[in-house]
């Protein structure tokens, strides 16, 4: 992956040298004073390193490790060796397949809405002459607020006779219960929450947009669609990956919305679900962690695809080189 | 060369996508209904649950929107219920404690990372990437196995650990943004004053970058209240479950009580401290949401 901290460190020398050159002379290889900047470096750093990949990396090697065995907690003792058998097992189950579909549409469908709905938010708080501060207090409740408590408030009202929302409804409409409409409110409460996070990301992108390119594109008869196509867009574009490539990695984890809007009943569990009702209703942590492996392999590639096609900057990547 | 052509009034570069022949009146009317609508988007959901918290147990399901009669019942009720107050407790204490140690763990690297120059500096921002776009489901299972095993499942220490591990990410991009901004000619000064590294670090960039600290700890305090997944998989007793679990565990006092209103009462009181940080440092929340992901 292109990680590229080096513009970090290509930032900083940049002021130091701003300062006349009073820089450390790096020139006589590891100085006394070197040798304790990377020590200090190193130790500052250790504690992050060793929690991370102790909570992460290692978990990942052993639910690998895992994944090749028969292991049923209800019958520890039949525990063995099963090569690709878990595998098998999961990638020729509908459940799966099901589970991964409805994640994929999931994440398409309510990804492309919170990027629309995101500029647009993220234009109106940014362009507004009117209650500019009361508008970024608000989205922020969205994306503050647990998600539980969001998706009990999308329960209830989207529940016949006590919802607000149902009783909008033709008489007799239970659309929880019902696939298709149920995959649509997990799809709305996901946009809800989330698209205030996705406004703030653009907004930081449209702030970069020079306010003179725009007014003298007007004054060239540059319609306000030309400027968002032509201008906007394009310049946001670095800003526009990272905000979709982080969406969508997040909404392919959703999990929250659905365990309590449907408990994943009527097909509208996601992979997330599926690997959390493996462990706690079926015990079976082999099949488990194959699907933990597969997920992760899932995620891995979704990354890969937008940093290698889509040209995704990874934040933190470019750093310091505007 | 823009100001040359300027011929229009003094303002209309603010509102000009929208406004080419509207008045100034029009156009603050325009931007109040778009506000008005971002208001609306905002607050119905959380309105829904407040008055919901409200209603007696016969209104419940009247499907109104707000509330025919006011009670505190269901506030009442929650607290009766030793479940919940001990939810609170976990979910506080678990959530500050990781606070404090990512935000504490989170700054030392972040500082090692825009300052100083050492070997695997790269790596370490690579692997906080990586784990920020970890999915989490993937961890449940093994960690599942392994917490059992060496004794810290359904333990505050079992979440803290994942909770640390997944908000240092956010901490080490929060807080090497906010430290690029620093005046590190200070830090030099006090270098040559006979200062060392880690004093200079400790006296003159620890004041400079506490705003930035501070807003990191509302992010990663966020992140941990709003934690779920972990926090279903990893507990199973009051010992330390938290206050989103319990939520979703109410089942009401009898099989045929409605858990609604002691749900609604418990959902909004979740809900207060995300409002306090929300209306004391909306600039700092918006501004640390930003600086880490879209700077350059």
């Amino acid at each position: 992956m292109s990680i590229d901290s080096g513009a970090l460190a290509a930032s900083t020398t940049q002021q130091t040298e701003q300062q006349g050159g009073a820089h450390r002379k790096g020139k006589p290889a590891l100085s006394e004073g070197k040798k304790a900047e990377r020590r200090l470096g190193l130790l500052l750093c250790a504690p992050a390193a060793i929690i991370m990949v102790a909570v992460t990396a290692y978990p990942i090697v052993y639910a690998l490790w895992l994944s090749f065995q028969r292991y049923d907690l209800r019958f520890p003792a039949d525990r063995a060796f099963a090569g690709f058998a878990n595998y098998a097992a999961v990638l020729t189950s509908e459940y799966w397949w099901r589970a991964f579909l409805v994640t994929m549409i999931i994440t398409i469908v309510s990804v492309a809405i919170e990027f629309v709905l995101g500029l647009a938010l993220a234009l109106v708080m940014h362009r507004t002459i009117v209650g500019r501060g009361l508008t970024r207090t608000v989205v922020l409740i969205p994306y503050g607020i647990v998600t539980v408590v969001a998706a009990f408030s999308w329960q209830f009202a989207w529940t016949p006779d006590k919802g607000y929302l149902a009783a909008m409804l033709p008489e007799g409409a239970a659309p929880l219960t019902g696939q298709v409409s149920a995959i649509l409110l997990i799809i709305l409460a996901e946009v809800w929450k989330t698209t205030p996070f996705m406004a703030l990301l653009l907004m930081a992108g449209l702030a970069l947009v020079p306010d003179d390119l725009l007014k003298a594109a007007q004054v060239d008869g540059a319609g306000p669609w030309q400027r968002l196509t032509r201008i906007i867009l394009p310049m946001m574009k670095p800003a526009i990956l990272v905000a979709l490539l982080f969406r969508t990695l997040d909404a392919f984890r959703v999990f929250d919305n659905i365990y309590i809007l449907t408990q994943g009943s009527n097909g509208t569990g996601s992979v997330s679900m599926l690997g959390y009702d493996n462990l706690f209703k079926a015990f079976n942590l082999g099949i488990g962690s194959a699907i933990s492996v597969l997920i992760f392999i899932a995620v891995a590639l979704i990354a890969f695809l937008f940093i290698k096609i889509f040209g995704a900057a990874a934040p933190g990547s470019d750093e310091g080189k505007r | 060369m823009a100001t040359t052509v300027e011929s229009r009034p003094a303002t209309p570069a603010r509102g000009s996508s929208k406004g080419a022949g509207m008045s100034e009146g029009q156009k603050k009317t325009w931007w109040a209904v778009a506000d008005l609508v971002v208001l609306l988007y905002a607050l119905v959901p959380v309105l829904w649950i407040l008055s919901l918290s409200f209603k007696t147990t016969d209104t419940i399901t009247d499907g109104n929107f707000f509330p025919r009669s006011w009670t505190l019942d269901n506030y009442a009720q929650i607290f009766q219920i030793g479940l919940f107050t001990a939810a609170l407790r976990n979910s506080i204490g678990i959530a500050l404690i990781s606070t404090v140690l990512a935000v504490v763990i989170g700054t030392m690297a972040a500082y090692a990372i825009a300052r100083l120059d050492f070997p695997g500096k790269k790596a370490l921002v690579g692997v906080s990437l990586l784990i920020a776009m970890f999915p989490q489901i993937s961890l449940v299972s093994p960690l599942f196995d392994i917490f059992r095993g060496i004794g810290i499942f359904d333990t505050w220490l079992g979440l803290i650990l994942p909770y640390i591990t997944f908000a240092l990410p956010l901490a080490i991009y929060t807080l090497s943004a906010f430290f690029r901004e620093i005046p590190w000619e200070l830090e030099k000064a006090a270098k040559m004053d006979g200062a060392t590294p880690l004093q200079a670090f400790r006296s003159v960039i620890v004041p400079l970058a506490a705003p930035g600290v501070f807003t990191t700890a509302i992010l990663v305090f966020i992140f941990c209240w709003n934690d779920f997944l972990f926090a279903i998989s990893l507990t199973s007793t009051s010992r330390s479950q938290t206050a989103t679990v319990a939520i979703a565990n109410f089942t009401g006092a009898s099989q045929f009580a409605e858990p609604t209103g002691s749900i609604a009462a418990a959902a909004v009181l979740l809900t207060i401290p995300i409002i306090v940080f929300v209306l004391f440092f909306q600039r700092r929340i918006v501004a640390g949401l930003t600086s880490g992901a879209v700077k350059g």
